[in-house]
């Protein structure tokens, strides 16, 4: 019976770990589809990138699902059931974002004067740096919880630069010669892609208490 | 056996269901509380180990209690053990948190005074103190082993979900060692009482399998135990775990840890000979409470912690439900002495008769009493202690200090050796060379227990006790244990 409760709660960490990695290539892909986006619009790379996101965003579901029964099923750490459900369902609505970007970028096609194209594509990747520190954070939640604050440091200071950025980006848009309804429609592309940073910095700032709660 | 004598042990049994139905929760309270444990698991685990703590090593600690006051007759004892049970049944009804070892405590000396028995103070003083040194020990197990732990696992590193499947087996774990340590320390409490008039004779023969007379009455007791957290400790489970402090399951854990360590080093006579014959000091074997053990140690994790989470009026009336209920089992057991002795006509106490023969004197005067005084008394016989006492102090030259001493070596306690009772001596725990001295004695009779056991070292050096050092403890309070089966084999 013991060893059946280890080779179960083995299974169990891989599942976690196979979440957290979910996300990490899902902050990856997100970058590579803006790239492409960026480079080429809507071709063969950003529609592989679109396809490769849904695959993972459909496995973090499923896995998501899983670890929550089986914690329920077997009655896991229920002083910390709570916490790392919520943690989970945070992490899978980050991959869930970063899809409906993606969705919105293959769906309204937007155009990026040549100018601001550099400034997207730094503000995507500072917003999956963020996400990639919120990863690691997660990944010292479960294991190493004294190094925890060492990886949440780091998501707040890419989600500052991501609102600094965003906000240099709203005002080179609102400077520039376009209709108002072309200004729009890229602000909101710009404050889609932010608003990933202020989830991870959301989610980061639940860590910091979970952690807390998980001293014994 | 008497049909009166099972009406009379359900008292322990009633008392034995108590302590079930409430330790069980300060061994497995909070790892089913907080559905780490589940009850089932937890229920069959505390009742396996209670009994194999109770039937194994439950005998040290019930000396100690037999000493507080011998409580000679069933019916007495079972007013006893009945007495501390409905207290303990009361006060759990109210929400009072409570001590079955307390409890206990308060009915014997309840039953002292009403006999007009002497309370062994020495007795009554060991008992005090370990109130007082048992949490304490146990707070500062809890901070020792919290603080190992705590590094421990910041050290290694584990998954979440790796820690939790081991504090779950630790659960079980510390939960069986908790019960073992219960059964083996409390069922002094429960069963204690009855040893001085136990009902049952050993069976069993040679040396690989033998039952004794008090480890067939721990067992009866320690099933009444198990009853007890199948019936009615999941209720109590529930609820406890954090009454007093929040903890972890982790600092749970510890609390069951240094809680079972307390109580098994008030029980364990292995553990005893082991530091005598080191020369360290030993511990006290006494029934310590279960619920102030797990209170200490829970407060000492709470203190490390910082003492903010303490909720302080939870304490203090656990602290006062201590002080109150020695005093109301002793209430209940006196008024309920009064009734069974009065109004059913049951003799709750026997008394004996004493005689201050020749040999009597000069005993007593060997042992530093002056007799001179006492010649006025020489050889009248006296009905009972009352009488004999109010003798003594009508003398001329009293001498209150020597009442216990005189008592002791004029009580008469007839005993002979008849072929049918050296017959028995098989299923006896004596060895060879003991039976031996005894068959020797065939046709004698003596007057008083002294004697006899005077004549046994003078046929054998086997029945002769070792000198009494600390090293030695263990080996005389077996022989004590063997000169007791003795007594009670061959008695008229």
């Amino acid at each position: 019976m013991a060893v059946q409760l280890f080779k179960r709660t083995k299974q169990l960490e891989l599942k976690v770990d196979e979440i957290l990695d979910l996300v990490s290539q899902s902050a990856m892909t997100f970058d590579q589809a803006i790239d492409s986006y960026l480079s080429e619009g809507i071709g063969t790379r950003f529609n592989q990138r679109l396809d490769q996101m849904v695959a993972l965003e459909s496995r973090g579901d499923k896995l998501g699902l899983a670890v929550e029964l089986q914690m329920y099923n077997e009655t896991l750490i229920p002083d910390a059931r709570g916490d790392v459900l919520t943690l989970l369902e945070a992490l899978d609505g980050i991959i869930d974002s970063f899809k409906g970007v993606l969705f919105y970028f293959s769906t309204e096609s937007p155009e990026f004067p040549d100018e601001l194209r550099q400034n997207y594509g730094e503000l995507a990747k500072v917003t999956c740096a963020s996400v990639e520190a919120l990863v690691l954070a997660a990944r010292a939640f479960f294991r190493d919880v004294q190094t925890i604050n060492d990886h949440l440091h780091k998501v707040h200071f890419y989600e500052k630069d991501a609102d600094v950025l965003v906000t240099k980006i709203r005002r080179e848009i609102f400077a520039m010669d376009l209709p108002l309804a072309n200004k729009i429609h890229l602000r909101f592309f710009a404050e889609r892609i932010v608003w990933i940073s202020d989830m991870a910095e959301a989610v980061a700032d639940k860590l910091t208490i979970y952690a807390i709660k998980r001293t014994i | 056996m008497e049909v009166s004598i099972l009406i009379f042990l359900t008292g322990g049994l009633f008392l034995g269901w108590s302590l079930g139905a409430n330790d069980a929760a300060n061994v497995f309270g909070t790892a089913v509380g907080t559905h780490m444990v589940k009850f089932w698991v937890a229920a069959a685990v505390c009742s396996i180990f209670v009994i194999l703590g109770a039937v194994i090593s439950g005998a040290g600690a019930a000396h100690t209690l037999g000493k507080l006051g011998a409580v000679n007759t069933v019916s007495g004892a079972g007013m006893a053990a009945f007495s501390a049970a409905l207290t303990v049944y009361w006060m759990t009804r109210l929400g009072v948190p409570v001590s079955t070892s307390q409890a206990i405590v308060g009915a014997i000396i309840g039953w002292n005074f009403f006999t007009g028995s002497p309370t062994d103070i020495g007795s009554l003083v060991k008992i005090l103190a370990t109130w007082v040194a048992c949490p304490l020990l146990a707070a500062f197990f809890a901070v020792l082993l919290f603080k190992i732990v705590s590094k421990l696992v910041n050290s290694t590193k584990l998954h979440i979900f790796r820690l939790d499947a081991y504090t779950r087996g630790g659960l079980i774990l510390a939960g069986a060692f908790g019960a073992y340590s219960l059964g083996a320390n409390n069922i002094a409490n429960v069963m204690g009482v009855f040893v001085p008039s136990n009902p049952f004779t050993a069976f069993g023969g040679g040396e690989l399998f033998r039952f004794t007379a008090i480890q067939q009455l721990f067992l009866l007791g320690a099933l009444a135990i198990g009853v007890g957290v199948f019936t009615y400790s999941k209720k109590v489970m529930m609820t406890v775990g954090s009454g007093l402090f929040p903890l972890s399951p982790l600092a749970a854990w510890v609390v069951v840890v240094a809680h079972s360590i307390v109580l098994l080093l008030f029980s364990s006579q292995n553990l005893e000979h082991l530091l005598a014959s080191n020369g360290l000091p030993t511990i006290p074997l006494v029934p310590v409470s279960s619920s102030q053990a797990v209170v200490g140690a829970v407060i000492g994790i709470g203190l490390l912690k910082g003492g903010h989470g303490i909720r302080w009026r939870v304490l203090g009336s656990i602290a006062s439900g201590w002080v109150t209920t020695p005093i109301i089992a002793g209430t209940i057991c006196f008024v309920a002495l009064f009734f069974l002795q009065n109004v059913f006509n049951q003799r709750v106490f026997q008394d004996h008769a004493y005689v201050l023969s020749p040999p009597v004197m000069e005993k007593l005067a060997a042992e530093g009493v002056a007799t001179n005084s006492l010649s006025a008394l020489k050889d009248r016989r006296f009905e009972s202690w009352a009488v004999l006492q109010e003798a003594l102090r009508a003398l001329d030259t009293p001498q209150p200090a020597s009442e216990k001493t005189t008592r002791a070596f004029a009580m008469i306690e007839p005993l002979t050796v008849t072929r049918s009772k050296l017959n028995r001596l098989l299923d006896s725990s004596f060895s060879p060379d003991q039976r031996a001295a005894l068959r020797a004695m065939m046709g004698e009779h003596f007057l008083h227990r002294w004697r006899f056991e005077a004549a046994l070292v003078e046929r054998s050096a086997v029945w002769r006790s070792l000198p009494a050092t600390p090293a030695n403890k263990l080996a005389n309070r077996q022989l004590e244990d063997q000169r007791e089966e003795a007594y009670l084999l061959f008695q008229d």
